[in-house]
């Protein structure tokens, strides 16, 4: 059985719903322009410069996500409580990374230490200095060491 | 035929089934959010991931970012096709956006098979456990959206449950929105 038993008119559209493709968005040019942003993405990184990475990377996910949420998912046209609802979410997980980093990513503090961790950085660090590209063997990947 | 009173109340104004599209959505955020967040503190707390992830195949990643931004296209422009009433060409953007999931599943399988060749297991090390259960999980989802999107794209060949379309590509975009930030974090950040 139907959920919403019709075809048409307006497939997905409530009577009162500006929401949908319907006007004139050229979402050619709206993928065009995430191309280019991707081809940023990879290029960008290849300098090896820690700003220009983060920037390039990482900041450009964010725009490029930005024009996916808004172009293609019609999030800017679509009722204040669905993008309310999904900030909602997002400010709760930045609240449980926020509060859970300090002792994930720092191994000691006043009182503890977390050898294990340090150890494991340890170990990586020592086992596979020269992971990057295994040229002198001749292979793309090097092996990976256990831990 | 009388209609579920579950589709036909409004007390938000957006219909029904897209409501309930964006509540999954909401709930993805919190589980993906949760595996990125868990990996990026991990990530900034061991330098020595860097290593491993410098054995990520970016070209790999960046050809599927490729495929999976234009099977959105795809996918919006069915919506598009939908909402002006023709069904057929709206079920043929769907399957082009399955294809578009197929590509990055053929891709995607190639590259872990290589990779599980040279000994980069899910057990060889953290960051390759973070690597195939994101990466996996996110390709659980691709799956899914495909399945769903067959069924959607053949009643909407019939110009049947249109309004479907729209949902199925929310949900589709949300995936490729995923990868976005998948793809930095596994694939440049060396």
């Amino acid at each position: 059985m139907s959920d919403t038993a019709h075809a048409a008119p307006p497939p997905g559209s409530a009577p009162h719903d500006a929401h949908g493709a319907g006007h004139h968005t050229n979402y050619v040019k709206i993928w065009a322009i995430l191309c280019g942003l991707l081809v940023v993405s990879v290029v960008g990184p290849m300098l090896e410069i820690r700003v220009v990475t983060m920037v390039t990377a990482f900041g450009i996910a964010f725009v490029k996500a930005y024009l996916v949420a808004t172009r293609f998912m019609h999030l800017n046209l679509e009722k204040k409580l669905v993008p309310y609802m999904l900030g909602t979410m997002l400010a709760l997980m930045a609240l449980m990374v926020g509060a859970m980093s300090p002792d994930v990513m720092k191994h000691e503090g006043a009182r503890w230490e977390n050898t294990a961790a340090k150890e494991s950085v340890k170990r990586g660090m020592l086992l596979h200095p020269g992971a990057h590209h295994d040229e002198k063997a001749g292979t793309e990947h090097g092996a990976a060491p256990q831990h | 035929m009388i209609r579920p009173i579950a589709t036909t109340r409004s007390a938000t104004g957006i219909p029904t089934g897209r409501l309930a599209v964006w509540w999954v959505i909401a709930s993805e955020i919190v589980i993906f959010g949760g595996l990125l967040g868990g990996y990026i503190m991990h990530r900034l707390g061991h330098p020595d991931w860097a290593n491993q992830a410098a054995n990520t195949n970016t070209w790999a990643g960046a050809f599927n970012t490729l495929v999976l931004l234009t099977s959105s296209l795809a996918a919006v422009l069915g919506h598009q096709a939908a909402e002006k009433g023709d069904g057929k060409k709206a079920a043929n953007f769907l399957y082009l956006t399955c294809v578009g999931g197929l590509v990055f599943l053929i891709v995607k399988s190639i590259e872990w098979t290589t990779e599980i060749r040279h000994g980069m297991t899910i057990t060889s090390n953290t960051f390759w456990s973070f690597y195939y259960t994101a990466a996996g999980l996110h390709g659980l989802h691709v799956i899914a959206g495909m399945i769903i999107m067959l069924f959607v794209a053949a009643d909407a060949k019939k110009n049947k449950e249109l309004q479907r379309v729209e949902n199925i590509g929310i949900y589709w975009h949300f995936v490729d929105l995923v990868w976005i930030f998948l793809f930095p974090l596994l694939y440049i950040a060396k």
